[in-house]
């Protein structure tokens, strides 16, 4: 069964290339690396996938389903900027993911809240940079989708954090579901990765397991990343 | 004994190394029942595919042998864990005898050394 197929997925921006052709198919039960350097085009296929973003040419299909209505509740997506009202208390803006998401569930949202000592009457803008981080991949982890895209989930979650989130992606790993994480944080993140896709210049350069790349170079993918890439 | 996972090399073969001497240590007793992928993996914080794939090949080795319903647990075989404690301890003593041999130390001198060692411990 395919989860996520891309089809000759093409963003222009003007004149500019964003994505150029992306072929890619994605099985469930996989947690995914998206690497790449500065513009090479991860968020814009993010984007694309979770249906923020209309294709220049081809198309994207989860489970089936080209995107749109029906791939948007199979869809959960985290930008990797802040996009709720700063006004709003946490508690809100769980309710207001219970009466978006048939999916969604508060009880684990503020479990996982309890779990990082986030205090659910807080207003967001009275949270720390790293807070309101945690708060929004609480929010799209508390929901029973198929495909997680994370753009940049941990980027200002201190170290501590960062390891109890990684543990919390483990214990949420479904075999009927795949997590599509894109970051610069590779070593961090490597070990629960099982496969990484490589992003330059728009096209995919590699899609492969860890382990066998590690096996192949004998190195960490946080080293080949700076290798292939090197500036 | 936490998990320390070192970036150069496959993560499956680190913690098939892991358990292995859990195993030889008797941090696992013949016939134990190890924890479930999803509990071993969060406590290594590894993906879970990554996991099974380790255990698998534990499983293959008959090191492990896994039950249907009930899950995994490490051989009764005592002669076969006692095999690989050799066959650990056998690694050590050649990277050893290799690092020593690098910093010029001839057999007879070694054996010296170690038993002069030993003896100050």
């Amino acid at each position: 069964m395919i989860l996520l197929e891309c089809k000759n997925l093409t963003k222009k921006y003007g004149i500019r290339t964003a994505l150029s052709h992306v072929n890619l198919l994605i099985e469930p039960g996989h947690i995914i690396g998206l690497l790449g350097p500065n513009g090479s085009g991860k968020t814009t296929l993010i984007k694309l996938i979770a249906g923020l973003l209309a294709p220049t040419e081809g198309m994207a299909y989860v489970e089936g389903n080209p995107v749109g209505l029906a791939s948007k509740s199979l869809v959960s997506y985290l930008p990797d900027h802040t996009y709720l009202n700063s006004r709003m208390r946490v508690q809100d803006a769980i309710r207001l993911f219970e009466d978006f998401y048939q999916d969604f569930s508060s009880a684990c949202a503020h479990d996982m809240l309890a779990k990082l000592d986030i205090d659910p009457s807080f207003r967001l803008k009275s949270l720390s940079k790293g807070a309101k981080e945690k708060v929004q991949l609480i929010l799209a982890m508390s929901r029973q989708a198929k495909l997680y895209l994370l753009d940049e989930p941990i980027a200002g979650v201190d170290p501590a954090a960062r390891d109890y989130i990684l543990r919390m992606l483990i214990s949420n790993y479904r075999e009927d579901a795949s997590i599509l994480i894109s970051t610069h944080l590779i070593s961090d993140i490597e070990n629960i990765l099982d496969e990484v896709i490589f992003l330059q210049n728009g096209q995919i350069r590699a899609f492969t397991s860890v382990d066998g790349l590690r096996q192949k170079d004998h190195k960490s993918i946080d080293s080949i990343f700076r290798e292939v890439f090197k500036c | 004994m936490p998990w320390n996972l070192n970036s150069d090399r496959p993560i499956f073969l680190q913690i098939i190394d892991k358990i292995q001497i859990d195993i030889v240590s008797g941090f696992y007793q013949p016939g134990d029942k190890l924890p479930s992928v999803r509990e071993l993996a969060q406590e290594a914080s590894v993906n879970p595919n990554t996991m099974q794939k380790a255990l698998s090949e534990l499983e293959r080795t008959g090191l492990v042998y896994s039950q249907r319903t009930s899950g995994r647990f490490i051989t009764e075989d005592k002669d076969m864990i006692y095999a690989l404690k050799e066959q650990r301890a056998q690694a050590l003593a050649q990277h050893f005898l290799e690092n020593m041999q690098r910093l010029g130390f001839q057999k007879e001198e070694i054996f010296r050394f170690l038993s002069q060692f030993l003896k100050a411990q």
